[in-house]
């Protein structure tokens, strides 16, 4: 597969690590009520969609930055990539 | 002389007349000849056994679908089965043997299976060897084993190198027959970046097997003409000899280049093969079409061919099969190939033409709507049997027979992203469905066109589309006339009625196999498939599996489309396991890591070994030392009695800055960081998200906003990407930054009561490292050797007064020779990875072996270290219930009661008394080692409440090894359990 | 001056050279690194450090710039300055001073190895090397890909001058895949 790196521009899957779900950003806050609950869906709760998909890959040979990638699992077709600390601070990570 | 069989013309050279072998025989050839055509000039018609019955069989075709010709090529080492001869480029000295027959080709021995045929049909394995189960592994494997497979190999490594590359283009045109020479002509004059890729080392395709001209020369004047001006174009790159095999996600091929398969031997330093990578921002597909067989009774025999094959062999190799010939076929263009064998001189005994309207072509005898109903001749035809339209049958004479049962686009590598392929009736053929791998286009005879005029027009416009597309201006691309036939067919799969009809000649499955199938209710073509083996082996059924798909419809009163074909998959053609692995085999297989001192070691006659890919020194034997357990017990014993040196560079150093470092090691570390004072070291415990244990090492605080921290050897690159993940995805505000510099310092553990006294020789005077300056977990940048800058840290694996000294990696040799010249006086030693490990078990710390995956904090006796004050990774779902049991193991010590027993890591342990039995199971060993100061074995591991039970006697089992005896459960710190030597 | 003997990636005394089909291979060891990451939110003035101390702009995303100093770019806001050995063996240090808050320095000169190959068929060199392609990149190019499993950054400092650095513990096997495709070259 190609990923078009936001900054580097087309590069070969075989560059990147692979970690899952985007939503892996979106970690509980440990002093919620029910955090306890909340990092069990967190670290155990996937939706595995058969299409579109965003996820998480790891530029490891290449600038070492985090991506997420929005992918078609069926098709494999990219429709999307951006660098996952930009992701994170737009979807309200604050520290 | 003896090339009976060699007409004139033809694209071979005669002035270059070639030598070459086969089944132990000396024939002549020439360059331009493949085996198999070298082999067809000279009178040679058998060239190989099927695969099941062993029938006699013959070349079938002229190109890489060849099911029947596959010959094992060169010899010793570099011996390769299953090699089509009809691809294999003959070179002076050639070397090839016709195998799956025992003792001779003519004369096979397993030939009997043929007269057993009745029994061998279509699962027939699945239904003879089922029972009894006994039988399985002693007698029916081994004989099957015997009788599968079709060639041998050498059971020698490969001798040849294979590389991989990578290559980038605007556009990639998959074949270079007239379809794909006119799209390069076009793209390439446009100024594309132009990959031309063919699997044939001449270019031109049907061009060249065809006698018509291209505008006012000769079609294979014109493809070499024009190959000559793509390859003066820099923008256009031919790559002759190259299979594209598959195409990948998004616009990436993968091809073979055959770079020295033509050559007796590669040259030095050069590969046999590349694999290479191409990525494509478009690909055209003109990968032509394949001609297929018709179904009749005992329509194998040696001679009997495809009719295009017949002709290219005639026209571009000048060799016929036999001086007398014949043509089946159900459409016109099995006509040409009689009229160009009969332009060449040689007879053409009859065209049966199963059409009632087939056109007369020739002076030859043209036997309309008539069909094949036997042949003759086991080693080679002589003779086929034709039922005439008037219902008589007639015997011709004939040494070779042509077949052509129409054309077959080649729409494979259009399906390799699942694409389906449409039936169009008036090719009778499957032609590229609706979606195409991204950015793949087809033109030619690949998408079923087949008149070469239309073809080149086909390829010039799809060209044109795709400049346009990419925004590269195109000229208009005057191209020469030439044939333009129109496509004549009538559908004819088989002749009715025939027993032994075969379908795929490789894989030996006949008419009545697919039949066999069909009344057993088999539905799917994928089923059908496997079933009965068509379509399987090294041809993937290229010329099988349309007559196949087409009696399966017949059988169930169903169209061709209905039926649907089986998917195509990469590769197109057999690949060799030697150019997937490229050069990563042997001591290449992967890279090596070498620590600092291993110029040093290698002088010392250390003995290495493996971890990951490092090379570490695993224990220094000295002189008269017979056994390993010596070196590695007085390198122990050196240490502790007074001091020991090792090279401890491979653990993972990462550096992290910022003025939020200290925040971040927080939420990394299960443990706090944030009140660590500047010039300290402490312990961490990184967890994962899910509250296991992931890694542990130290950070070392150099500054306010500077830590230096250290992982594992194992886990230095999982950690590094774990740390990025953190600091990007989760916490990207904070002000932190890292990177690794694992290599940049050379790092040495000095450790043992002396351990101090040896490196004030070593530390430069002005830095004062006494117990009181620079304590137990102390850190801090010094000077060696006048002036070098060190980092120095008092930290300790061994349990022993210890510290770790870095210099910068180019220094590192110079360090360990200091190191051990000021350590001659205290008698110092350097210890390996052995003389490691057994320290830290002696002490208890945990390692790989520990940290496995399974274990939390709690079970590493460290529950208390997890910070319920702040937030940090795993720290919440650590206190999950299921992790926090009453019976939770813990991290213990055993000793054998008997102190001559061994401790086996991998043991478990029972509670005495109960039985041995996983429902019992009380924890098991994780490390275990010989202890030279307890003088006996030692093991550490988890057992339940083991910290409970301390003075208990356990039952310690290992079924596998046959061990059962008691040991004690002791605390894990075997040596100074108060600490005392640490803090010296 | 201290007096330790440095041995180089490779283990010898002195850097390696090798000739082979018209490419000159080299071991490079005259040069020290340091990386510079800038600290959040201070992404102008790591860059303008960079470009102060090399002389000549900082390097953009995938790119290379400087002569007698120079850099390239690594990450988003981090670069790797060169500098030589000889005027600059502590560069770090010296970095870092100037850095004060601006930017993180870590010292790398001893984490890498260098391997420049010069004249001859690059393209068909490196094609078999890695997915970085030499026909279409300019002099300046840096990228930092996959040779022979290890993470290199191959650089292309005049259109017939590539360096390629590699983690130093791996010059060995980095040195033998660069001999190997170099040899293979037709």
């Amino acid at each position: 597969m190609i990923i078009h790196h936001p900054i580097l521009g087309p590069r070969d899957s075989a560059e990147f690590t692979y970690l899952g779900d985007a939503n892996l950003i979106h970690r509980p806050d440990w002093q919620a009520e029910d955090a306890l609950a909340q990092f069990t869906d967190y670290g155990y709760q996937r939706k595995n969609p058969a299409g579109v998909h965003r996820e998480l890959w790891f530029h490891e040979q290449g600038d070492r930055s985090w991506l997420v990638v929005t992918r078609n699992t069926v098709t494999h077709e990219i429709t999307k990539v951006e660098l996952a600390r930009d992701v994170a601070r737009a979807e309200g990570r604050d520290t | 002389m003896t090339q009976v069989n060699r007409l004139s013309g033809g694209l071979i050279d005669r002035n270059a007349p070639l030598s070459f072998r086969f089944d132990g025989k000396t024939y002549q050839g020439h360059k331009g000849d493949t085996l198999a055509s070298a082999l067809l000039a000279n009178g040679v018609r058998l060239m190989g056994r099927s695969f099941k019955y062993h029938r006699p069989r013959g070349v079938m075709t002229a190109g890489s679908e060849e099911p029947n010709a596959l010959v094992e090529l060169r010899s010793g080492a570099a011996q390769e089965p299953n090699t089509r001869a009809t691809t294999a480029e003959l070179f002076d000295g050639l070397e090839a043997n016709s195998q799956n027959r025992w003792p001779s080709l003519a004369w096979d021995a397993l030939a009997i299976n043929d007269t057993f045929s009745n029994f061998l049909t279509a699962g027939f394995y699945y239904k003879t060897f089922m029972w009894p189960r006994a039988f399985w592994e002693k007698l029916y494997e081994p004989i099957i084993r015997k009788a599968a497979g079709l060639g041998s190999i050498s059971f020698e490594p490969d001798p040849d190198q294979y590389d991989k590359g990578f290559r980038h283009c605007d556009l990639l045109i998959i074949g270079a027959g007239p379809t794909g020479l006119a799209a390069a002509l076009t793209a390439g004059r446009a100024g594309l970046d132009v990959i031309l890729a063919d699997e044939d080392f001449a270019l031109g395709g049907r061009l060249n097997a065809e006698q018509f001209d291209v505008g006012d020369q000769s079609g294979a004047h014109w493809a070499a003409n024009t190959v000559a001006e793509l390859a003066s174009l820099p923008n256009v790159r031919v790559m002759a000899r190259t299979s594209i095999l598959g195409a990948f996600d998004h616009g990436i091929y993968g091809a073979v280049e055959r770079v020295s398969d033509h050559l007796a031997r590669p040259e030095a330093g050069k590969p046999r093969q590349i694999l290479w990578r191409i990525y494509t921002k478009r690909a055209l597909l003109c990968a032509g079409a394949m001609e297929r067989p018709i179904g009749f009774e005992n329509n194998d025999r040696p001679g009997i061919m495809l009719a295009s094959a017949m002709r290219a062999y005639a026209n571009r190799w000048a060799a016929t099969p036999a001086q007398e010939i014949a043509v089946f076929t159900n459409n016109d263009d099995g006509h040409r190939t009689a009229a160009d064998l009969a332009a060449k001189g040689v007879t053409v005994a009859a065209v049966i033409d199963t059409r009632e309207n087939a056109p007369k072509t020739g002076s030859y005898e043209v036997l309309a709507g008539a069909e094949i109903t036997g042949t003759q001749g086991r080693l080679g035809l002589r003779s086929v049997d034709v039922k005439m339209a008037n219902g008589q049958t007639r015997r011709i004479a004939c040494g070779a027979l042509g077949v052509s049962g129409g054309w077959n686009p080649n729409v494979h590598l259009t399906c390799h992203q699942r694409g389906k392929p449409e039936w169009r009736e008036d090719i009778a053929g499957f032609v590229p469905g609706a979606v195409l791998p991204q950015g793949m286009s087809v033109a030619g005879a690949a998408q079923g066109i087949f008149p070469t005029a239309a073809c080149m027009m086909s390829g010039a416009e799809a060209a044109t589309d795709i400049c346009a597309d990419l925004g590269a201006p195109t000229p208009a691309i005057d191209l020469p006339s030439t044939e333009d036939a129109p496509v004549n067919i009538t559908p004819f799969w088989h002749v009715q009625g025939a027993k032994r009809a075969w379908l795929d000649q490789q894989n030996d499955v006949t008419a009545k196999d697919v039949k066999l199938a069909h009344q057993e209710n088999f539905v799917s073509v994928e089923h059908l498939k496997r079933y009965t083996t068509l379509g399987m082996a090294t041809d993937q059924g290229k010329t099988s599996n349309i007559p196949g798909l087409a009696i399966m419809a017949e059988l169930s009163g169903k169209q061709i489309p209905q039926v649907g074909t089986t998917i195509f998959r990469p590769p197109y053609t057999p690949t060799a396991i030697g150019a997937l692995a490229g050069r990563s085999r042997d001591e290449d297989f992967r890279p090596t890591r070498k620590t600092p001192s291993h110029v040093w070691a290698e002088e010392q006659g250390a003995q290495f070994v493996e971890v990951g890919m490092w090379l570490r020194a695993q224990y220094f034997p000295r002189p008269g030392e017979t056994h390993w357990r010596q070196s590695v017990d007085r390198e122990v014993l050196q240490t502790r009695n007074s001091v020991g040196i090792c090279d401890v560079t491979t653990l993972g150093k990462i550096d992290v800055q910022g003025a939020d470092a200290a925040a971040f090691l927080n939420k990394i570390y299960a443990n706090g960081f944030a009140k660590l004072p500047v010039g300290k070291v402490r312990y961490g415990l990184m967890l994962r998200e899910d509250g296991i244990a992931m890694d542990d090492g130290t950070a070392a605080r150099f500054a306010e906003d500077h830590f230096v921290v250290t992982t594992t050897t194992a886990n230095a690159v999982p950690v590094y990407r774990h740390m990025e993940f953190v600091r990007q995805c989760l916490f990207p505000n904070m002000d932190v930054q890292l990177i690794s510099t694992t290599e940049a310092w050379a790092q040495f553990s000095v450790a043992g009561p002396n351990a101090r006294k040896l490196l004030q020789k070593v530390v430069d005077a002005e830095h004062d490292i006494s117990n009181e300056a620079f304590p137990y977990m102390a850190c801090g940048q010094i000077t060696v050797a006048n002036g070098l800058r060190a980092r120095l840290f008092r930290i300790s694996f061994s349990g022993e007064l210890a510290y770790e000294i870095a210099v910068p990696t180019r220094y590192g040799d110079a360090m360990i020779r200091k190191l051990v010249e000021a350590g001659k006086e205290f008698d110092a030693v350097v210890y390996g990875t052995e003389a490691l490990g057994v320290m830290r078990i002696e002490k208890g710390h945990a390692a790989g072996n520990e940290l496995n995956g399974t274990t939390t904090a709690l079970n590493l006796g460290m529950g208390r270290m997890v910070s319920k004050k702040k937030d940090s990774i795993g720290s919440t779902l650590s206190e999950r219930d299921g992790l926090n049991t009453e019976d939770a193991l813990k991290l213990v010590g055993f000793k054998p009661v008997d102190t001559e027993h061994p401790v086996p890591a991998g043991a478990h342990l029972m509670t005495k008394g109960d039985p041995v039995n996983a429902a019992h199971d009380q924890g098991y060993i994780t490390s275990a080692c010989y202890s030279p100061n307890l003088g006996c074995h030692i093991g550490i591991g988890y057992l339940k409440s083991g910290d409970t039970r301390l003075g208990e006697v356990v039952r310690l089992v290992s079924p596998l090894t046959g061990l059962d005896h008691d040991v004690e459960v002791v605390s894990a710190h075997f040596v100074d359990p108060e600490g005392e030597r640490l803090r010296a | 001056m201290h007096d330790f003997v440095e041995i180089t990636p490779l283990g010898g005394g002195a850097p390696r050279v090798q000739e082979i089909n018209g490419i000159v291979l080299s071991e490079v060891t005259d040069r020290a690194l340091a990386s510079v990451a800038a600290r959040l939110g201070q992404e102008d003035e790591a860059k303008a450090l960079v470009s102060g101390f090399i002389e000549a702009p900082a390097p953009d995303a995938g790119r290379l710039s400087g002569s007698a100093k120079s850099a390239f770019w690594t990450g988003p806001d981090q670069w790797m300055v060169e500098a030589p050995i000889e005027t600059h063996e502590d560069l770090a240090a010296e970095l870092s001073e100037k850095a004060a808050s601006r930017a993180s320095v870590t010292e790398q000169t001893d984490g890498w190895c260098r391997f420049d190959l010069e004249g001859g068929d690059l393209v068909a060199v490196f094609e078999i090397l890695c997915p970085v392609d030499l026909r279409k990149g300019q002099k300046g190019d840096a990228t930092r890909t996959s040779i022979d499993h290890l993470g290199c950054f191959v650089l292309r400092r005049e259109t017939d001058l590539v360096s390629v650095i590699g983690p130093r513990s791996s010059a060995g096997s980095l040195f033998h895949a660069l001999e190997t495709a170099v040899r293979a070259v037709r």
